[in-house]
């Protein structure tokens, strides 16, 4: 039994250092490349996964033009703008900066400045009002007048 | 009263607002096309009924008409079927065929049986055009009109509302 578990442990093992891919083994750069290349895309079947790991039928046709395209020579960049024209901005994991997607890529710091902002006020203010203020002539008489006083 | 004690009440009323659009809107739904209102692009592709002839979209200049992507193996073109037949029928706009990564005789069965609305139909039998067209599934439908620009698209089954209320007022619309 504990054999068999092991055996078993082992398949999978070995199993995930070798994925199931259709990998043409004389071009691994090749591949590589292609891996490298579709971890960045985005698959328009499955919307949340890679076009590098999406197992839809229109996701492979995008790999097997990718590669040809490679094979031809072409650039990363000139790929990534073929998919682009066909699939708009949605194929990029990384979206392009523009007027409809500043505050996709500038909101967060615009949040960041105003937090600081906002608590460097908050930190000024509790400063003030912990730091030690001399009473004034009427505030000291006032205070006298309180402790003086009969309590009957 | 602190007027500070609010913030994290407001930041919140603005979180549950902002989930409450995200529970309605649909992650899959429609995408826009990054070929709207861009010329439709060109390819030449046997026909489905008969392979020894082709059709290239520069044969339909001067004339609006609606390209149907779909495939015998797509469940919702199936649903989408009797509709197109029926608008065929009116002859409001010529429908033109996309077969996409099918069958061919699967496809001609389909036809045989349900009906063909379609005045021919294109088979893109390894899936190449159809990246062209930015196609994510099927069935996909455009509208391209005289100079051959695409001015609409529909990653939807048609259904009567899409018909009479989107394809049917722009077609009129394209064809003055």
């Amino acid at each position: 039994m504990k054999q068999f578990a092991f055996a078993i442990t082992l398949v999978f093992i070995v199993g995930g250092l070798f994925p199931m891919r259709a990998q043409p083994a004389d071009d691994a750069q090749l591949e590589q490349r292609m891996q490298a290349l579709t971890q960045q895309l985005r698959c328009l079947v499955c919307r949340n996964e890679t076009l590098a790991d999406s197992p839809a039928d229109v996701a492979e046709d995008l790999r097997r033009q990718i590669r040809e395209q490679m094979k031809a020579g072409k650039s990363d960049q000139e790929i990534i703008a073929f998919l682009h024209e066909r699939y708009g901005d949605f194929v990029l994991y990384k979206p392009p900066v523009k007027s409809t997607t500043y505050l996709l890529w500038f909101g967060p710091f615009v949040l960041l400045i105003g937090g600081t902002f906002m608590l460097y006020q908050y930190l000024k203010q509790r400063r003030e009002m912990i730091a030690d203020k001399p009473l004034s002539a009427a505030e000291r008489k006032r205070a006298e007048e309180l402790l003086t006083k009969d309590i009957t | 009263m602190n007027r500070l004690l609010l913030i994290p009440l407001i930041l919140f009323i603005v979180l549950v607002g902002f989930f409450f659009i995200g529970l309605r809107h649909d992650p899959n739904g429609e995408l826009p096309s990054a070929l709207l209102n861009k010329p439709a692009p060109a390819f030449q592709l046997p026909q489905l009924q008969d392979p020894t002839k082709t059709f290239s979209p520069k044969e339909m200049s001067g004339k609006v008409w609606l390209l149907n992507v779909w495939a015998s193996w797509c469940e919702p073109c199936r649903e989408e079927h009797p509709w197109l037949v029926e608008y065929s029928k009116s002859a409001k706009v010529p429908i033109y065929g996309f077969n996409w990564k099918d069958d061919r005789a699967a496809a001609l069965r389909l036809l045989n049986e349900n009906g063909n609305p379609y005045v021919l139909t294109v088979s893109d039998t390894d899936g190449r055009v159809a990246i062209d067209y930015g196609v994510t599934g099927a069935p996909e439908t455009y509208v391209i009109d005289r100079q051959g620009v695409i001015r609409y698209k529909k990653a939807l089954p048609l259904d009567q509302d899409t018909w009479e209320k989107e394809i049917v007022p722009l077609v009129k619309r394209l064809n003055q």
